[in-house]
């Protein structure tokens, strides 16, 4: 039961990562119905960034925010240079733009950086507090915690309650309509890039030092649960994203104490099998009529 | 009066093909001005050429004496231009408020806005009961009270209506076009509409303009459109 109890914190706390990314990919999904592959690396990229700016200072903290905002702007010049020049009449030819972007970003990182592990670290410690005998969430874990709920609740607030958050619906919604109505769509679109950009940069920081440490693949694996994790939420739904994140988390963390971690790569693909078999719209997909 | 809207020998189409060849008119401030024709004259692309959604290949368009070309679809909301696209163009995700919402958004003053949507909620009663529903939970009478709402709450000088009688009762049609009359009347609301149903558009124009082939067959004053028969068997055809 101890062991249940720890595997499924520590699922929920990776789940609460995977939620993060997964709602990333979703932000971009909505905006302009790309799923956006080069999720991991830009993440990865901007890890990386906070890697040399903790170097160069000493500090943390310095280099989490640095992370965001090289987050954020990666995902503004992802859109601008590059998403907004290719044709998007066939779906595909995003898919492949983003593949090749993600080459380049690996390539890039390890030459700047090379190809080894670099040590990550965490601003708190990542051993479990025991309360009345049993390892329960470490410090580490809280912080993941309130830092995603914190984005997720940002989120909700800007998108729901805001001005700009409304020009961006109407622009995913409606993007000619909000045209004629004064919205700078293309801006919106740059906008929403760089917003999920910078919150997939935000869930790599907090998942790298959990794992091997940085590394231009570092995001390889976490991408695939994360975007397992969108699909089986509906890449629509951001709850769906936060609620298949979590799933994805207890999954895995049950597979790999229970069965061994070496099967979670086949436990991700198995998973994304079988909801893309079963319900490829997501377990939180609008109920929409078909015509027989 | 100088005129409010004119376009000059304006021509666009889609790609290789062309659908305006060279269309003139003007609009006056202040009266409502019906382009009437055919399936396939060219009045919708007209519409859309004047509001910047399609780029003219040749032409100029006027708005107060000042040229519109190269304005952004965006800026001409700024302007005074308010269009209502084909369709109606209603976010059907989006709730009635926030169709609303975005029809100010452009403001800087705020307090405006909100007095705008107030209006607007006055005008349409049916809106401001439904405020939190889906765009898509309405019914065609009400997407169109908040297409021509979220139109109003910018407050236009110009208004560009494309095909209002779409698919709608002819009770609600009659309701519109009166309300077209009245913000004419009382606001001084210049409105240029596109329209299969001539009747009814010819009932509240001011001046009609009938459109052929991509161009404009002939610009006249509506009520000797209406009443005079010969012109109307020439043009109308009935």
């Amino acid at each position: 039961m101890d062991r249940f109890l720890f595997l499924t914190l520590d699922g929920l706390s990776r789940g609460a990562v995977y939620a993060a990314f997964a709602l990333a990919l979703v932000l971009i999904w909505r905006a302009g119905r790309i799923v956006n592959f080069a999720q991991g690396a830009m993440a990865v990229a901007a890890a990386y960034v906070a890697y040399s700016v903790t170097a160069a200072t000493g500090s943390y903290w310095l280099g989490f925010v640095a992370a965001l905002v090289a987050g954020l702007l990666l995902g503004a010049v992802v859109d601008v240079a590059v998403m907004r020049l290719v044709d998007h009449r066939s779906p595909l030819n995003p898919v492949i733009v983003a593949l090749g972007l993600v080459l380049l970003i690996h390539a890039v990182l390890g030459m700047v950086y090379g190809n080894e592990y670099l040590p990550a670290q965490t601003p708190f410690s990542r051993t479990a507090l025991t309360v009345g005998g049993l390892a329960v969430l470490s410090p580490y874990d809280l912080f993941v915690f309130a830092t995603v709920g914190v984005v997720g609740a940002a989120l909700v607030w800007i998108f729901t309650r805001t001005a700009i958050g409304l020009r961006m619906r109407a622009a995913a919604f409606a993007p000619e309509v909000s045209r004629l109505l004064g919205v700078n769509v293309s801006g919106m679109l740059t906008l929403g890039w760089a917003l999920a950009s910078g919150v997939g940069a935000l869930a790599g920081m907090l998942v790298i030092p959990t794992e091997l440490g940085l590394h231009p693949h570092a995001m390889d694996l976490v991408f695939v649960s994360a975007f397992t994790a969108a699909v089986v939420g509906g890449l629509d739904s951001p709850p769906g994203a936060v609620v298949g994140g979590l799933g994805v988390g207890l999954l895995l963390s049950y597979v790999s104490g229970y069965a061994g971690g070496d099967l979670i790569p086949l436990a991700v693909l198995a998973l994304l099998l079988a909801v893309l078999l079963l319900r490829p719209g997501g377990l939180f997909a609008p109920v929409t009529a078909r015509r027989v | 009066m100088s005129d409010l809207l004119t376009a000059e020998a304006l021509a666009a189409g889609y790609g290789p093909v062309p659908v305006l060849h060279g269309v003139d008119l003007t609009v006056a401030p202040g009266t409502i001005a019906a382009v009437i024709g055919a399936n396939g004259a060219g009045k919708t692309t007209l519409l859309r050429t004047l509001s910047g959604m399609l780029r003219p290949t040749a032409g100029r368009i006027l708005l107060d004496g000042r040229d519109l070309r190269g304005t952004p679809v965006e800026q001409l909301v700024r302007r005074g231009v308010a269009h209502v696209p084909e369709g109606r163009g209603v976010i059907g995700e989006l709730t009635v408020e926030e169709n609303l919402r975005l029809g100010a958004l452009w403001r800087r003053d705020r307090a405006d806005g909100v007095r705008a949507l107030d209006e607007v909620y006055q005008l349409f009663e049916p809106l401001a009961r439904r405020r939190r529903h889906l765009g898509h939970q309405l019914s065609g009478g009400e997407r169109q009270m908040l297409a021509l709402g979220r139109a109003l709450v910018s407050r236009p000088r110009l208004l560009l209506l494309d095909e209002p009688s779409l698919g709608l009762a002819p009770r609600v049609v009659a309701q519109t076009m009166a309300l077209l009359r009245q913000l004419r009347d009382d606001t001084g609301l210049t409105v240029l509409l596109v329209e299969q149903n001539v009747r009814s558009a010819l009932a509240v124009a001011d001046q009609g303009i009938v459109m052929s082939l991509g161009r404009v067959a002939l610009a006249a004053p509506a009520d000797r459109l209406r009443d005079d028969a010969d012109l109307r068997h020439a043009y109308l055809g009935f």
